[in-house]
């Protein structure tokens, strides 16, 4: 049976902590707007400032990494849903933020996510520091972005595990869940 | 050489290149989504600004966020800059600025420190 993404953003919705979220095409527009509106909420919360910078900082990467890797897709995804179809979510839990960001992808993109995540949550913070530092100076960017910098930098800056999930949605296809945690 | 000044937006920075005063400044936010092709043009200028350069030339960055497509950007910047200060004759100096307690940003400078080859001063900036 496919992954029903809706059922699984409603319960998203659901969630007491909830502080935003959205369903549909990933568009510049859209993450300026997400943006814009999470730093309002974030502002007339009592967060620290250093927590409000963490989140917002830890928020630009997943988004724009979200809209730089939402590549061609499969016609039944097209079918039911709209091109560069993404969700997201953020909630407040008890001892922080977690984070939520989804997209389709095939079986390609899951396994290289799975070896790049899998490698990053085994790292501490020291190796990743190194590992960005060396993808910064070594590796050229390519037009999209920072040339696979963006998860490194969120697990250096959040100092958590990545939590990640990958459901069977059509053939090759998976409907790809990443959690991020920011601690308070 | 002209003068570069950009206004800053809520994704791009407030940019202010002056080769007669040796002034490289860099304020604001820089989170777009396509960092280079924001970039391109003050990496440009700052090629022609090292074929005569200041004696001392004076790097103010001043970031409040900053996405990791910038990080490479604000590299290349940092790299022309190293450029200029292996001459001998012409001295370069980074000021970066960082927000009390924005331990996240404090490191991305020691980040580029470590990489690039000018001296570094850390400046935080206390409300």
């Amino acid at each position: 049976m496919s992954f029903n993404v809706d059922k699984y953003f409603d319960n998203l919705q659901n969630n007491d902590g909830l502080v935003l979220s959205y369903k549909g095409t990933i568009t510049s527009g859209v993450i300026n707007d997400i943006l814009e509106k999470v730093e309002q909420k974030l502002e007339i919360s009592e967060e620290s400032t250093k927590v409000r910078k963490k989140i917002y900082n830890v928020l630009v990467e997943g988004l724009q990494n979200l809209y730089h890797h939402i590549e061609e897709q499969h016609d039944e995804i097209l079918r039911k849903y709209n091109d560069k179809f993404g969700i997201f979510a953020i909630q407040r839990n008890e001892d922080g933020y977690t984070i939520t960001l989804g997209n389709f992808v095939d079986k390609e993109q899951k396994d290289f996510l799975t070896e790049k995540i899998d490698q990053i949550n085994l790292m501490s913070v020291e190796e990743l520091k190194d590992l960005y530092k060396y993808i910064l100076d070594h590796q050229k960017m390519s037009a999209k972005g920072g040339g696979g910098l963006g998860l490194v930098d969120i697990a250096r800056k959040t100092n958590n595990k990545l939590e990640y999930e990958f459901f069977s949605f059509v053939d090759n296809w998976y409907f790809y869940k990443l959690n991020i945690f920011v601690s308070l | 050489m002209e003068p570069i000044t950009i206004e800053g937006t809520p994704k791009t920075p407030t940019v202010k290149f002056d080769a007669n005063e040796g002034l490289v400044e860099i304020k604001g936010r820089s989170i777009p989504e396509n960092s280079i092709e924001f970039y391109k043009p003050l990496i440009e200028w700052l090629e022609e600004y090292s074929k005569a350069p200041k004696e001392l030339t004076k790097v103010n960055i001043q970031l409040e966020y900053f996405n990791t497509s910038s990080s490479k950007c604000i590299l290349d910047v940092f790299k022309k800059l190293e450029a200029i200060h292996k001459t001998q004759k012409n001295e370069v100096i980074i000021n970066w600025y960082y927000e009390e307690d924005d331990e996240d940003m404090l490191e991305a400078g020691e980040d580029y420190e470590s990489i690039i080859r000018v001296p570094f001063k850390m400046i935080e900036i206390v409300d």
